[in-house]
């Protein structure tokens, strides 16, 4: 892919930067430029917000099957995640053992390294998480 | 708007065709629904057809034209339309073929889809699917599109005790049915045994809870009830038509057991046509992974959310059960090329409604709906027909 494609999602991925309506004080990740509770009210009011990146384990899958910019790191856990703001998002669990995975596990994100264009090409960063400490 | 129906139907065989290319595959089904029509090209006044993602499974865009040519019909220069929607490319085709007759705009329509799937090599064609999940929030993280459903499954699980021989009562099922299909792409039958110990693709789905990439092309003709008459005495009549859309990923979604859009669409299409879950005598949903049935028969109001499994279990949405779910096979047994399913749902339907489903026939059916869905639940298109 072109390197702008990455570049211009740095913010939301690095550093699980997403938009908060100012109208209704909702948060929202991946960020999103109309509130979908206040639409045009919220229009140029979506300011940014940056998560704890605190969340629960809503749901979880291991992939055996990875596409192939994944091949080789399988099996690997994609979790369905509540962030602690009231969002949900969708990242890899990491750093323990795999049926340690369950439903109700207090994660927290971590910025790694999710995957390369190839050899040679860019290497691609961006949120994972892992066990809450607390 | 004008009262619509469904005067003609054709498909391919569903499978792995390496003999046939996509051109062959529209020229096949459309010529086999224009026959059972009994129309003429001249009487042909637009063209719609579904297709997922032919720019990246055979580099070829643009296929509105290539359809209309291979159908020999360009002196005609009928407006012929590419429609996308993901794995409901087929459903929304139809729904706009509908729109377009309903509307007095045209009158004779020919609704197509198809999908090539076979002519990408390795890991691309799994590659291809996921771009109807969200790349940037889903895949890019390393979610696969079996493993959305799989968050589906998993969640489902833990919420409404469904089990994973539950899921795979689906499967089982929708081969036996697939099994009496001769168009089907897998034609035997499996135990739950043979599902449980399948290669987990994506946990808690295995291989045998998946729907396979599959070849494969079907068209329906639609037109006026009043003109219809003038061509067949088969007629079928479109109840309803309705589409309903929603986010793109599903962790956006406002609930994680059900696809809203589906549940939407399914309620103004019970309105529109007039019926209850009920009434329903026979119905194709879109069973890409056997959980994506499950949700869909709650979804469809045929049992309470959460009693999905269960009621697979009991064989309430077996062939002899109160209410037959894919006697086709589904996409699981029958096959799933993307672009193609919907209207494929479409054309067993008019089978059943008519009374041409040899031995998958369910006796005295009269009013059948389908239930084609895009992505995790995007886009959702409901169809009720009934034989008049």
């Amino acid at each position: 892919m072109g390197v702008a494609r990455y570049w211009r999602e740095i913010p939301a991925r690095y550093n699980l930067i997403g938009k908060k309506c100012e109208i209704c004080g909702k948060v929202y990740f991946p960020p999103r430029t109309i509130c979908p509770k206040c639409r045009r009210k919220s229009i140029g009011k979506m300011q940014d917000y940056k998560l704890s990146g605190k969340g629960t384990v809503e749901s979880y899958t291991i992939i055996y099957t990875p596409p192939p910019e994944f091949e080789g790191k399988a099996p690997y856990a994609i979790a369905l995640i509540k962030m602690e703001e009231g969002c949900y998002l969708t990242g890899q669990i990491v750093d323990c053992e795999l049926d340690e995975i369950h439903i109700g596990m207090k994660v927290e994100a971590c910025f790694r390294r999710i995957q390369e264009d190839g050899k040679r090409g860019a290497i691609y960063y961006g949120y994972k998480f892992r066990k809450a400490e607390s | 708007m004008r009262e619509v129906a469904i005067i003609g139907i054709g498909m391919t065989e569903f499978g792995e065709l390496w003999q046939k290319s996509f051109r062959e595959l529209v020229a096949e089904a459309g010529v086999k629904a224009i026959l059972d029509a009994g129309i003429e090209g001249e009487n042909i006044d637009a063209m719609y057809i579904g297709g997922m993602s032919t720019g990246r499974f055979i580099g070829q865009e643009h296929v509105g034209s290539l359809a209309l040519e291979v159908a020999g019909l360009e002196d005609l220069h009928i407006p012929a339309t590419r429609v996308e929607a993901a794995c409901a490319s087929g459903g929304v085709a139809m729904h706009q073929g509908y729109i377009a007759v309903a509307s007095g705009m045209y009158d004779i329509v020919v609704v197509g889809g198809a999908e090539k799937m076979t002519d990408v090599v390795g890991g691309e064609a799994t590659n291809i699917l996921a771009s109807a999940a969200d790349r940037e929030w889903e895949s890019f993280f390393g979610a696969t599109f079996p493993g959305l459903y799989a968050l589906m499954a998993r969640y489902h699980m833990h919420h409404h005790g469904t089990t994973q021989e539950q899921l795979a009562m689906v499967a089982v099922k929708n081969h036996h049915n697939g099994s009496l299909n001769p168009k089907a792409q897998f034609r035997r039958e499996i135990s739950i045994e043979d599902v449980l110990n399948s290669p987990i693709v994506a946990e808690p789905l295995h291989l045998l809870d998946c729907s396979p990439i599959t070849d494969g092309a079907a068209a329906a003709i639609l037109a006026p009830v009043d003109i219809a008459r003038k061509y067949t005495d088969k007629i079928i009549k479109i109840k309803a038509s309705v589409q309903a859309c929603d986010t793109l990923s599903f962790h956006s979604r406002s609930r994680f057991d059900s696809l809203p859009a589906a549940v939407h669409a399914a309620k103004k299409a019970y309105e529109m046509a007039g019926v209850k879950p009920s009434d329903i005598d026979v119905a194709e949903v879109h069973d890409c992974f056997t959980i994506a049935e499950i949700i869909a028969i709650e979804d469809l109001g045929f049992v309470e959310k959460g009693k999905g499994g269960k009621a697979t279990e009991e064989g309430l949405t077996a062939l002899d059960g109160q209410i037959p779910v894919n006697t086709s096979g589904g996409l699981k047994a029958k096959g799933h090329p993307v672009g193609a399913t919907g209207v494929a749902q479409i054309n067993e339907i008019v089978m059943q409604l008519r009374g041409e489903a040899d031995k998958r026939q369910v006796k005295g059916a009269t009013i059948g709906l389908t239930h084609n869905v895009g992505g995790s639940g995007g886009t959702a298109v409901v169809h009720i027909l009934e034989a008049i």
